[in-house]
């Protein structure tokens, strides 16, 4: 796979800004028409005059996918078409919607060349293109075991193939892992984890299945509160924890996850979190990291380097999750500020790096975690304090049901930019600071 | 907080043993804390340290991916330089705070 690196000097270099005016067309163009880019189509036509603004929003794929879904596939729980929708079905009227791939965006002259040979000019660019898994960066890992012992859940054609891999297993060594951090939905590993556990023990072979979770983070999790609450759940539900672990190859003869230090994990059956990467046009355009991650400003959720890009959701290289509640949150703060943005005035909203996550610990029982930038994962209620009625850290039927309930809200409430009734800035209200 | 004695001289550490102040580092102070790891520090050892001090006060984010891709070692080679856990290691032997793996 080529990657285009390139490092940022620190001078930034500026693009023209069209400053807008009622005698000409402005043009904003969204690329990607997932949870972000659809968000932002549906809140700025709403807002922008449709005699001034002029917005085309570009995604390959024709599907939405409703992604935390794809967690409860391989076990059975959900069906692949309860989690994907025609993406033409959320967008808004009055927004251009294209289906291509997008080449390469060249920033300096405000154009995105597309795959088919066209190009769009814009004043101003939100990238929303999200984050993708790619196996080829770790040898081994997409070679002839590919969907047959090993298998991802980050798509539709991983789950369900993983699905039918589940189903037939009787025993043996069933290895989760993660290769790299950052990958999106950092939770879902860990859930993948608990649900098997469960599954297997619905089915009455749990003591046939050897449940391992091997990870490079040094505990379950990131944070200490978080990271202790969830390695004493593991140590109760029987799954080994293997830290430490940063996987430098694949061998699929002998089937065993080999580690840059020589340490040897044997499986009968891989799920792996591959390496996440940003979307290829970002590599070729210049524009990213070396995992083409855009650098982009954490409070103002502008680029780094170009006044009229802004950036959403899991194509930046901001330090927070990235899940789809950070999209939601952050989208509110990236509304105010291109609102300002178009007006010429300073970009006063700030994002707090708000992320709020269920996290499933087995079939009808999670816990929920809330947390930003500044404050890790912390014990309470949310979203009010005492009454909850959530409880943050605790393991509880709710919680479980809380997920369950949200794909309603995503497909209705969430993407088409109606209100939901969560505060965008992560409150302090019901949490144990102590 | 507390304070250690690297060296001969007087440093603030955190509560897991990292510098809190990047600026009071020396080699000499490297090589004390190395010795805490049972590793003694070569010409290659201080070439991914100086990386990982030069990275940090850039504000760049440090990973195995990015040492890795230096072109002063590679990921196996960092992790013969230091055992175990290289990034958290070389990190606190470089006098830098420890890697947020934040996310």
């Amino acid at each position: 796979m080529h990657i285009f690196a390139k490092r940022f000097t620190a001078v930034s270099i500026k693009s023209v800004i069209q400053i807008p005016n009622r005698l000409k067309m402005n043009k904003l163009v969204i690329l990607g028409a997932g949870t972000g880019g659809t968000l932002m189509a549906n809140k700025l036509r709403k807002k922008l005059s449709r005699s001034e603004w002029e917005i085309t929003i570009v995604d390959k794929e024709p599907e939405h996918y409703y992604q935390p879904g794809f967690l409860f596939i391989p076990f059975g729980i959900y069906q692949s078409r309860q989690v994907v929708k025609p993406k033409r079905r959320f967008l808004p009227k009055g927004v251009s919607y294209i289906e291509a791939a997008i080449e390469k965006v060249m920033p300096e002259s405000n154009e995105v060349f597309l795959a088919d040979g066209t190009n769009l000019n814009y004043d101003y660019l939100i990238i929303a293109t999200g984050t993708d898994i790619v196996p080829s960066e770790t040898p081994g890992l997409d070679g002839n075991q590919w969907h047959k012992s090993i298998f991802d859940f980050y798509t539709i054609k991983g789950a369900e193939s993983l699905s039918r891999a589940i189903d037939g297993f009787n025993g043996g060594n069933f290895v989760v892992s993660l290769v790299e951090l950052p990958f999106k939905c950092p939770v879902a590993p860990l859930e993948f984890a608990f649900l098997a556990d469960s599954y297997f023990k619905k089915k009455g072979i749990r003591d046939k299945v050897n449940i391992s979770y091997v990870t490079p983070l040094s505990g379950a999790f990131t944070k200490p509160k978080a990271t202790r609450m969830l390695g004493d759940l593991m140590k109760q539900k029987n799954i080994t924890l293997i830290p430490d672990f940063n996987i430098e190859q694949v061998d699929n003869d002998s089937k065993k996850l080999v580690s840059y230090d020589g340490r040897e994990v044997p499986f009968d059956l891989l799920t792996v979190v591959p390496v996440n990467m940003g979307a290829e046009y970002v590599g070729r355009s210049g524009m990213g990291d070396d995992l083409n991650f855009v650098p982009t400003n954490k409070h103002t959720l502008q680029s780094e380097k170009w006044d009229n890009v802004f950036v959403l959701g899991d194509a930046a290289n901001i330090p927070t999750s990235k899940a789809g509640s950070v999209v939601h949150f952050a989208a509110e703060i990236l509304y105010e500020n291109f609102l300002l943005a178009i007006k010429g005035k300073p970009l006063l909203a700030k994002f707090d790096g708000h992320a709020n996550c269920f996290i499933i610990t087995g079939i009808g029982e999670g816990t929920l975690i809330d947390f930003n930038y500044d404050v890790e994962p912390l014990p309470g209620t949310f979203p009010l304090p005492v009454i909850g009625p959530m409880k943050l850290l605790k393991v509880n039927r709710l919680n479980y049901w809380g997920k369950m309930a949200f794909k309603w809200a995503y497909w209705n409430l969430l993407i088409k930019g109606r209100h939901m009734p969560i505060s965008t800035h992560m409150s302090m209200a019901g949490k144990k600071a102590g | 907080m507390a304070q250690k004695t690297y060296a001969g001289i007087a440093v603030d550490v955190n509560d897991e043993g990292y510098l809190t102040n990047a600026g009071s580092w020396t080699n000499e102070i490297a090589v004390a804390i190395a010795q805490e790891e049972d590793i003694v520090l070569t010409e290659k050892h201080f070439a991914v340290l100086y990386f990982i001090r030069q990275k940090t006060s850039a504000g760049e984010a440090l990973s195995l991916r990015s040492i890795g891709k230096s072109g002063i070692v590679d990921a196996k080679q960092f992790y013969e330089l230091f055992p175990g856990a290289p990034l958290k290691k070389a990190s606190r032997i470089a006098g830098i705070p420890k890697p947020s793996s934040c996310v």
